[in-house]
């Protein structure tokens, strides 16, 4: 069980927080040390907005231990809209669906269940963005 | 800086090694080293391992294993650079004789991946990954692998079909090593529909888990005679780094670890890719071969995927790659990996390759070792010393 380790990643997890170097504008997530790109150390912690687009994906049909009850699922690449490309999980999502290019948003869920006692852990996750159509209710008959 | 000479090798056969640890492994594959270059002392030992803590229970295996092969006493070291550690060792061996340190090292590569159920060996093998952004995610080795397939498939607009020639390939060459995890040779059928892991990489794109360990013995090359025809020259050993996450690499298709590795080597070595006479690539996932073929300057990784059609890959061909069955067939027990490399190059050279997989005549011989998906990189160029 690695407590620390989950309390030491809430900004991350639960905000995306990330950092932007002040020198050449390079992003990162997570923040860093220093800008991979022009070595400043001179970075602001930011929150990027979890709007995001596909940019690979997988479908995971065998997998580690933590996560063996989840599969299929899916883990993309994803190209945020404000800010880098980042690793994560699709949620709410048909599998045929998962396309490269597909416009997505950040939930926070579920990640696993540290055994019957421990922890369950939590993060983000992204999920499909309807066009404003998609959303609208048919009318009332 | 001396140059240096690989004088001894020494294997034990890729396999699920239930009746074996990872003492007796090891032992076997430098005890063999040591015989095969006739000595029995060295003044170092290296030890390339990836996951002796995480699914032995063992650490410390430099003294563990020197111990176990009557050698306690001698300096002894374990190398960790994930799937590159075989090579990592080999390098640190090469570069404590190159500097004068050294007048005799053994390297040994050594891994025991069938302790557990897979699940958890899974598990252990996506610590190469970025642990908090990576694999704590859900994402796992093969998964990593997945992620660039199917990106490249979607910009060259190739289909997963074009890739089951690579596996067709290591698997015949395999076909023939006794050392290898699988001999028999597989169809595009088969390929076709092979399980799928994690899309769109299949059972048959991935190289399977095993237990192996290898060993070669290293001198500097004034030491011995240059009409030793066992013997051969390492003329490059080069390593190189890229960005642990994918999601760092400005391009995700471009392996920057493999491209710096290379190109310090054939510099090093004062050669040209054309100059290869066989390359040992690092045949973990079919997309792998492609791209790493690319970005050692042999050829981009679509004209790759053409030319495995036409034989160019073949032992025949004009650049031989995984003529022992590379990692899909021989296997690919991580830490061991890249020392099976050096071991199969030094035995194409000196012309002891089982007779249909013998490359004919071969001067140089390339071996590349590659870490996690690509962040950690060992190019190596071997010379036959005495050609014939
Ligand atoms: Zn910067």
């Amino acid at each position: 069980m690695d407590i620390p380790r989950y309390w030491r990643l809430k900004n991350q997890r639960y905000h995306l927080e990330g950092s932007v170097c002040q020198n050449c504008g390079h992003q990162s997530f997570p923040s860093r040390p220093l800008c991979p790109q022009c070595k400043s150390k001179d970075l602001k912690s930011v929150r990027f907005n979890g709007k995001g687009i596909v940019y690979s994906y997988t479908i995971l049909y065998q997998t580690s231990e933590r996560y063996e009850g989840y599969v299929p699922y899916v883990v993309a690449l994803i190209d945020l809209e404000d800010g880098p490309r980042i690793t994560a999980q699709l949620t709410d999502v048909d599998l045929n669906q998962v396309k490269i290019g597909m416009p997505v948003e950040m939930v926070i869920r579920k990640y696993f269940e540290e055994g019957e006692t421990g922890p369950i852990v939590y993060g983000y996750k992204f999920r499909p963005v309807f066009s404003k159509q998609d959303l609208t209710e048919p009318p009332i008959k | 800086m001396k140059k240096v000479a690989v004088i001894g090798i020494g294997q034990v056969p890729v396999r699920e090694h239930w009746d074996k640890s990872i003492r007796q492994l090891a032992a076997e594959a430098l005890l063999n080293a040591l015989q095969d270059a006739n000595r029995d002392e060295i003044d170092g030992l290296y030890v390339g391992n990836m996951l002796s803590g995480t699914l032995s229970g063992q650490e410390h295996l430099g003294a563990l294993i020197a111990d176990y092969a009557g050698l306690s006493g001698v300096e002894a070291v374990k190398v960790e650079a994930a799937c590159a550690s075989g090579a990592a060792a080999f390098r640190q061996g090469v570069v404590a004789v190159a500097g004068g340190l050294k007048k005799c090292v053994a390297v040994v590569g050594v891994e025991k991946l069938t302790e557990f159920s897979g699940r958890y060996t899974a598990s252990a093998l996506a610590t190469a990954a970025d642990s908090d952004f990576e694999a704590s995610v859900g994402l796992t080795f093969v998964g990593l692998n997945a992620l660039v397939m199917q990106r490249f498939m979607f910009e060259n607009n190739v289909s997963k079909i074009d890739f089951g020639n690579f596996p067709l390939l290591a698997h015949r060459n395999g076909s023939h090593n006794p050392n290898a995890m699988f001999r028999r040779p597989i169809t595009l059928e088969q390929y076709r529909k092979a399980k799928v892991i994690a899309d769109p990489i299949n059972l048959l794109d991935s190289s399977p888990i095993a237990d192996g360990a290898a060993a070669v013995i290293i001198v500097p090359l004034e030491d011995i005679e240059t009409s030793d025809k066992r013997a051969a020259e390492v003329l490059a050993c080069e390593a190189g780094t890229d960005y642990i996450a994918l999601h760092d690499r400005p391009e995700l298709l471009k392996l920057k670890g493999v491209e710096i590795s290379a190109k310090k080597a054939f510099r090093a070595a004062n050669l040209q890719p054309k100059d290869i006479s066989l390359f040992e690539l690092h045949d973990a996932f079919s997309i792998m071969t492609a791209l790493s073929l690319e970005a050692s300057g042999f050829m981009s990784a679509t004209e790759a995927l053409n030319r495995v059609k036409d034989g160019y890959f073949e032992i025949q061909g004009k650049l031989p790659v995984a003529t022992m069955g590379g990692l899909k067939g021989r296997g690919h027990p991580v830490g061991a990996t890249g020392v099976y490399q050096i071991v199969e190059a030094v035995t194409q050279l000196r012309g002891e390759a089982p007779e249909k997989i013998q490359v004919k005549n071969p001067l140089y011989a390339m071996t590349q070792n590659i870490g996690g998906t690509g962040a950690t990189v060992i190019t190596t160029i071997l010379k036959n010393i005495s050609p014939s």
